[in-house]
């Protein structure tokens, strides 16, 4: 590859959806711009890149890495370091990377329950064999070998450095252009860039900061599911019964499910501030309940409250769904399904 | 010394009920066992469940969360909220794995000395009974932070 001068962009995935790519190419017209200013330097979704081509480039080749996707296994880890080591700039974009996202709720299982549902336990395979992926395998032509499959999802900060944060499942086109084009600012013009361990493409207050929807006092007396419930379209969800995450999350997506009537999920992590996002919404869900009163028997205050925390299901799915991975805990002691 | 599992229980006890009942369980001498480590906060509601996640990841084996009783908060009503969090964080540390006798919440008025010391007693016995927690080197293959941080020094 001829190097034209431009600075290189990187973007790869690791244990991701896809999603992170097409959120890129949703900046519209815009990337053109992009391939304006951008030499493309390894992206396997657009482009037919190969792992030897990174490899081959000299340390701190590429200008600003994209890296999408969490840590599921070790195939994921070795272009984590890989991509670390070629790269001036690495940003953990997306709320994979950043914070485990999706693939982390394996986190509240194990790797055999995992294997087994996939594998076995499954309406649309058909294993009789039992057959299971080995990470080696013996062929007349030689060994095949796979990655290992880890026990426990990692966000990109936990195997590597990484320069940025840039959350949202995916993020949002606006906020991705507006932090390319603070990288194009300093590569070109030489403008300041935000300082190391930033998070960019996002707010720093809580979502509700930007949902339009009508405020009160919260007096909420139990839960309901979606599908139990017709919202109020101008009233906050969560004084309705439906959890929102809106208050425990980071702003910068302008609130776009709660517009539509669908709470808040939680996917730009937790605000400044706040180290566990899911303890926090555990908290402030607990504030803003009207059940129970002081002048109540203990017993019956008791029963009562556990009844309206029942009306939750799922907490900590529900709850850490986004930041499983940056969770204080991090993983379930003994998963479900474990034998 | 024998080599009996002394769990480490961290205790967070309000300001104005279950702190001075550990301060008159102490000045009326009474005897009780030594695994509590007690936290002074102005109020049971002002224990945010990162706390006791925060006590649970770095080595604690049991978290005690004490307050006044209901009516008797000496504001208002932050023991309800710290029985809502409560009960909706027992749900949680359910499905994270950990026991139900590991976090409990306890009712002592100042005057309840006796209530407090019989508390961690039970405790101390029902925690021994599960064994260490360990949260850093049991479930996340880490070392202990208070290990980590003897090594740096």
């Amino acid at each position: 590859m001829t190097d034209n001068g431009k600075p290189k962009l990187a973007m790869y995935w690791a244990s991701s959806c896809g999603g992170c790519e097409i959120s890129v190419l949703n900046i519209h017209e815009n990337i053109l711009t992009v391939d304006e200013v951008f030499d493309i330097a390894f992206f396997p979704c657009i482009a037919d890149f190969k792992v030897k081509d990174v490899e081959s480039y000299p340390d701190g080749y590429i200008d600003v890495c994209l890296f999408n996707g969490a840590i599921r296994n070790s195939e994921n880890e070795e272009m984590a370091h890989l991509l670390r080591r070629k790269s001036k700039v690495l940003v953990a974009y997306g709320s994979c990377a950043y914070e485990g996202c999706i693939p982390a709720l394996s986190n509240l299982t194990t790797k055999q329950a995992t294997f087994n549902k996939v594998y076995f336990d499954n309406p649309s395979i058909d294993n009789p064999d039992k057959v299971l992926p080995q990470m080696v395998t013996e062929v007349p032509e030689g060994d095949l070998t796979l990655p290992n499959f880890y026990h426990t999802v990692k966000s990109l900060d936990q195997v590597v450095d990484v320069d940025y944060y840039l959350p949202g499942c995916p993020p949002e086109p606006p906020q991705i252009w507006a932090v390319l084009q603070v990288v194009v600012g300093a590569l070109t013009e030489g403008k300041p860039l935000p300082p190391a361990g930033a998070i960019i493409g996002a707010g720093t207050t809580a979502l509700c900061d930007e949902c339009t929807r009508e405020k009160k006092e919260k007096a909420i007396k139990r839960f309901y599911r979606p599908y139990e419930i017709q919202p109020d379209p101008d009233q906050c969800l969560l004084e309705q019964g439906i959890i929102c995450m809106g208050i425990a999350t980071r702003s910068g997506c302008g609130a776009l499910c709660p517009t539509v009537g669908m709470g808040c999920r939680g996917c730009y992590g937790p605000p400044d501030g706040v180290e566990d996002q899911g303890a926090k919404m555990l908290s402030a869900i607990a504030s803003v309940m009207d059940v129970g009163h002081e002048s109540m028997e203990e017993d019956d205050l008791e029963e009562v409250i556990q009844e309206a925390m029942d009306s939750i299901a799922d907490p900590i799915g529900t709850f850490y769904r986004f930041s499983m991975s940056h969770s204080i805990l991090k993983r379930v002691k003994n998963g479900k399904g474990d034998a | 010394m024998n080599d009996q599992f002394e769990p480490v229980i961290v205790g967070f006890l309000c300001n104005w009920c279950s702190y001075r009942a550990a301060d008159l369980a102490g000045t009326a001498r009474i005897k009780y066992a030594p695994n509590l480590r007690p936290i002074r906060v102005m109020c049971s509601g002002r224990v945010d469940p990162q706390f006791v996640l925060q006590a649970l990841r770095n080595g604690a084996d049991g978290v005690l969360i004490a307050g006044c009783h209901p009516g008797e908060c000496h504001y208002v009503n932050g023991n309800i909220k710290a029985l809502r969090r409560f009960s909706l964080l027992k749900k949680t540390l359910e499905q994270w794995g950990i026991e139900p006798e590991r976090v409990q919440l306890l009712w002592a008025s100042a005057s309840e000395g006796t209530i407090l010391a019989a508390a961690v007693d039970r405790m101390t016995e029902e925690v021994r009974a599960l064994g260490p927690l360990r949260w850093s080197e049991k479930v996340l293959g880490e070392k202990a932070a208070v290990q980590a941080a003897l090594e740096e020094v």
